[in-house]
């Protein structure tokens, strides 16, 4: 074979390689949890709270277990002796497990029934009777922090110091801040221009498809605990469960096998595996647990919920002087948000964007309400998808009120492509970027300054039955957490890691601390092996998700697979591939510097005949390591990331508003991204489209109402919006490659990006369309009902 | 609960098994038949993740109970590839991308395999239109359609090659 045959047989970086995952799925083969069948295993299923806010005072099992094939009724009082029946929550809080003689939210947990099968254990949870004294719940969070407003946690009482600092009211969790306020103060006070807008990310859920679930199995006799669990990260449930059970880690074992869908809903610890977990301990079965679609969108950790004053200081001619944000964040009844210790609001100090912002400074309060606890990461890095939405909605209103076009005034305010590295004023080093070049390139593919005049024509035609709109949005994502000099879980940094093994044929596996959920790591990780190593992707088995043969590490969300577990692969590789030239050295009896590394062998310099492949020095480091040198050929690599990542895209949207019916054409999408190198073009395509289809959902459909009585109106897909291919736009994608200085493939993560970076696109569009009746800013989701008011309240409804 | 004695045909082979009327359907085929690759979802019908077909119409059937197939000739994904070769929805799916977490794909799979014998030369629209009762929340739709069209031009092909 010649020298490009050779790499293509290798199918490593840049191949569209097709999914080695697939061939399991398409035929019926996948293993979720709800496939795992163990020999006795029971059934659990859990009672639910019909009150937000209630006080429970009787709770009576004896109609419950009198069923035939109830084992099993358990309550708050029966995990009192074990310690179990608070847990402590990844945000430095506790949460209850069953409800502890008070009700905090609607659906939560207040006993576990276990049977025989599911269909018992349903009609036990119906005998199992709970007499409730009706609490005045708190549902709006601004109302939770007046000073007469319900007291939510009791268990709180006299606690004036939380987890993040002095608590300042019965139902306040945390003020967080970031960036210099008096340094945006004194830009406030000397701008010429300012702008102001209150911005409502409402609650989502990020509902993937399968639900979350587990088995747990203890041996009574090893006394072992195997449970497989829907988890992006079964490291830390392992670590989770050996601290609140007594269990030595090292009988543990937490498996994820095949994950229906994460988004950011199976990072979590939740009080069904828990429970789970306990009646197996104190049954000696195996118990599953599975949640229904309900229990997934009424319990399970839901997104956003950030209610945001965002404010710019400007020059006349829109170069931005300052930002000042102020948050007030719902965080449900128990603070569970998913995010490095240090950062109780995530990373939304991103949120001076991809602007060079000199002065800028932010404030999250978080508080109680008698909802659901969560504030996860739905398909973004913590809170990356609040900042990019705050940023790029005050832009377009700093510009609709200069009179500036939203791409001018992108163009005036860019970090410029010399500036990178790049500190932001919340001191965020920016890796490398190249927004001005992302920029023209979408404004010339869709011919910008044309969409604009259809546009003028059609506002002056009074007759026009729609309305256009052209959102515009460049984003940047910080990914990637973290580096654990700033980011921990638990206390454990957020590293991840990578073992790889040539067998002596020249086969390798690779395990990983990280866990797909159909982001198609089996290919890609292999890919990268293929190219580091010079051995096929198609022999590179890659493992995951059972903490038993996995290195630790911290799991997948927050697009870190490929900016941590993705590098730690290249060092594991480069590991092995620095004693792969030893034995090369040996073998074809030259020093290591006589050697040059081609494709897939060690060649001596400048003599094409003498050479050793890796599939060669496999064999031979089994069989005659060289005097001196330990046998195998095998390394392990814990990545500890000097830096995040920083991805960014540019994103426009033109949209068509029936004037009739609020009912919103999504006309085009060109979503241009920049995810640094890419390892599979066809996989990163397909990870933009699903990002773009769930920001579309977000955008256009998806909300948790709640009525006064803190009742969520919206929790089956009958009524919580997930769009079907009829409702789904045609995505078109572009890309630029601008490499991640610091990360050894020079990659970046990307399938977070398009929900981040799509959500604020489809509002730009939507709001465009009413630009020039004054309005700068209209409230998620679009939906037709709400367009429809909007065309009411400007007059503009036919 | 009494049971009652279900006989179906499932994937051509005939099943015998005792169950209680509430069964559902999906349940028989995981539990009973110990055919896991359709999926529970939503449990109201909505995703689509447990679509088989039961005597040549797509059925969802975390809503459909078993009992309801008695005398039924019922066809899942496990039944989709004949002697290791795969459909051609499955090949479709595999090499238009068509699936990343998988949960999805057996409805989706046995969903369009019903549909291109409803429609074998559909447009991207009635694709579209044709699928919608199944959910995903991964690809955004846009590689399914290409695969169940790779599959319809595939159908097509070797139904002139046959003629």
């Amino acid at each position: 074979m010649n020298a490009p045959e050779r790499v293509a047989a290798l199918q490593g970086m840049g191949d569209s390689r097709l999914r080695k995952e697939d061939a399991r799925f398409i035929q019926g083969k996948g293993h979720y949890v709800d496939d795992v069948k163990l020999p006795g295993m029971l059934h659990m299923d859990i009672v639910r709270a019909p009150l937000a806010h209630a006080r429970i005072k009787r709770i009576d099992k004896t109609a419950a277990l009198a069923i035939p094939g109830v084992h099993a009724v358990l309550t708050a009082d029966d995990l009192k002796p074990l310690k179990l029946h608070w847990m402590p929550t990844l945000a430095g809080d506790v949460a209850a497990v069953l409800a502890d003689g008070k009700v905090h939210f609607q659906m939560q947990e207040v006993a576990v029934v276990v049977a025989d099968d599911r269909y018992i254990a349903a009609d036990a949870v119906e005998a199992v009777e709970v007499e409730y004294e009706e609490l005045e719940p708190v549902v709006d969070p601004h109302a939770a922090l007046e000073p007469g407003a319900p007291v939510i946690r009791d268990d709180l009482a006299g606690r004036t110091e939380g987890a993040h600092g002095p608590r300042e009211h019965h139902n306040h969790i945390f003020t967080w801040e970031a960036g210099d306020k008096a340094a945006a103060d004194a830009a406030f006070a000397s701008a010429p221009v300012t702008v102001r807008e209150h911005i409502l990310y409402p609650r989502v859920h990020p509902c993937p498809l399968e639900t979350c679930g587990c088995v747990a199995s203890f041996d009574p006799v090893r006394g072992e605990l195997v449970t497989y669990i829907t988890s992006q990260a079964p490291h830390v449930v392992r670590t989770v469960v050996s601290l609140l059970s007594g269990i030595p880690e090292s009988k543990v074992r937490i498996i994820s096998p095949d994950i229906g869908g994460g988004f950011g809903n199976k990072v979590g610890i939740y009080p069904g595996y828990v429970c789970a977990i306990v009646a197996s301990i104190v049954l000696g079965r195996p118990v599953k647990w599975v949640e229904d679609r309900i229990e997934n969108i009424s319990t399970t950790a839901f997104a956003r919920d950030y209610h945001m004053d965002g404010e710019l200081a400007a020059t006349p001619d829109g170069k931005i002087l300052g930002l000042r944000v102020n948050v007030l964040a719902d965080h449900g009844a128990f603070d569970a948000c998913a995010d490095p210790t240090k950062y109780p609001a995530g990373m939304f100090h991103i949120c001076s964007g991809s602007y060079d912002i000199p002065a800028a400074w932010c404030s999250v309060k978080g508080v109680y309400t008698n909802k659901a606890p969560g504030g996860v990461a739905y398909r973004c890095s913590f809170r990356v998808t609040e900042a990019v939405y705050l940023i790029e909605r005050m832009v377009d209103v700093l510009a609709q009120k200069l009179g500036i076009d939203k791409a001018e005034i992108r163009r005036r305010n860019f970090i410029r492509r010399e500036q990178f590295p790049y500190t932001s004023a919340f001191g965020f080093e920016y890796d490398s970027g190249d927004y001005a070049t992302a920029l023209e390139k979408v404004l010339d593919a869709v011919d910008y300054p044309a969409l604009r005049a259809e546009q003028a024509a059609k506002r002056a035609d009074p007759a026009s039955p729609t309305l256009m709109g052209i959102g515009l949005v460049a984003f940047t994502e910080v990914v990637g957490a973290g580096p654990s000099k700033m980011c921990d879980i638990l206390g454990v940094g957020m590293f991840d890691s990578c073992e790889i093994r040539i067998h002596p044929t020249g086969s390798a596996i690779a395990r990983m601390g990280t866990i797909t959920q159909g982001q198609g790591h089996q290919t890609t990780y292999a890919q990268i092996i293929a190219t580091e190593l010079g051995i096929p992707s198609e022999v590179v088995q890659v493992e995951e998700g059972d903490t038993s043969t996995a290195p630790y590490g911290l799991g997948t969300y927050g697009s870190r697979s490929t900016p941590v577990a993705g590098a730690a692969i290249a060092m594991a590789a480069r590991k092995i591939h620095a004693k792969a030239r030893k034995i090369a050295a040996h073998l074809l009896e030259v020093g290591e510097g006589d050697l040059e590394w081609e494709i897939d062998r060690f060649k001596v310099k400048g003599d094409d005949a003498r050479f050793k492949t890796m599939k060669d020095i496999a064999w031979s480091s089994y069989n005659a390591p060289p005097p001196g040198l330990e046998p195998g050929l095998e390394a392990v690599h814990y990545y500890d990331p000097p830096n995040f990542t920083y991805p960014f895209g540019v994103y426009l949207c033109v949209v068509d508003i029936d004037r009739a019916t609020g009912e919103t054409r999504i006309r085009r999408f060109l979503a241009l991204d920049d995810c640094g190198v890419r390892i599979n073009p066809m996989i990163i395509e397909g990870q933009i489209h699903g990002g773009l289809t769930e920001g579309f959902a977000v955008a256009m459909g998806q909300q948790m109402p709640f009525d006064a009585q803190g009742n969520l109106l919206g929790n089956t897909l009958m009524d919580y919006f997930v769009p079907t291919a009829v409702e789904t736009p045609t995505w078109e994608t572009d890309f630029t490659v601008t490499p991640s200085p610091h990360h050894p493939l020079g990659a970046k993560g990307v399938a977070e990006s398009p929900h981040v970076g799509s959500i604020p696109t489809f509002t730009s569009a939507v709001v465009d369309a009413f630009a020039h009746l004054g309005v700068t800013q209209m409230t998620m989701p679009h939906n037709a009902f709400r367009v429809w008011q909007q065309l009411k309240a400007s007059g503009a409804a036919l | 609960m009494t049971k009652q004695i279900v006989a179906v045909r499932v994937n051509g082979a005939l099943v015998e098994k005792a169950v209680e009327p509430r069964t559902l359907l999906v349940h028989f085929l995981r539990e009973d038949c110990l055919l896991t690759g359709a999926h529970i979802g939503c449990e109201t019908s909505h995703c689509g993740a447990c679509t088989v077909d039961v005597d040549g119409r797509s059925v969802k059937s975390c809503t459909h109970l078993a009992v309801q197939c008695q005398g039924s000739d019922v066809k899942t994904v496990e039944g989709l590839a004949r002697a290791g070769v795969l459909h051609a929805v499955q090949e479709g799916f595999h090499t238009q991308h068509g699936l990343q977490c998988g949960f999805c794909t057996p409805g989706m799979l046995m969903r369009a395999w019903r549909f291109l014998q409803e429609n074998p030369t559909p447009t991207e629209d009635e694709v579209r239109m044709g699928m919608s009762g199944n959910l995903c929340r991964c690809t955004g739709y846009q590689n399914i359609v290409k695969a169940v069209l790779y599959a319809a031009d595939k159908l097509q092909a070797r139904q002139r090659e046959a003629a």
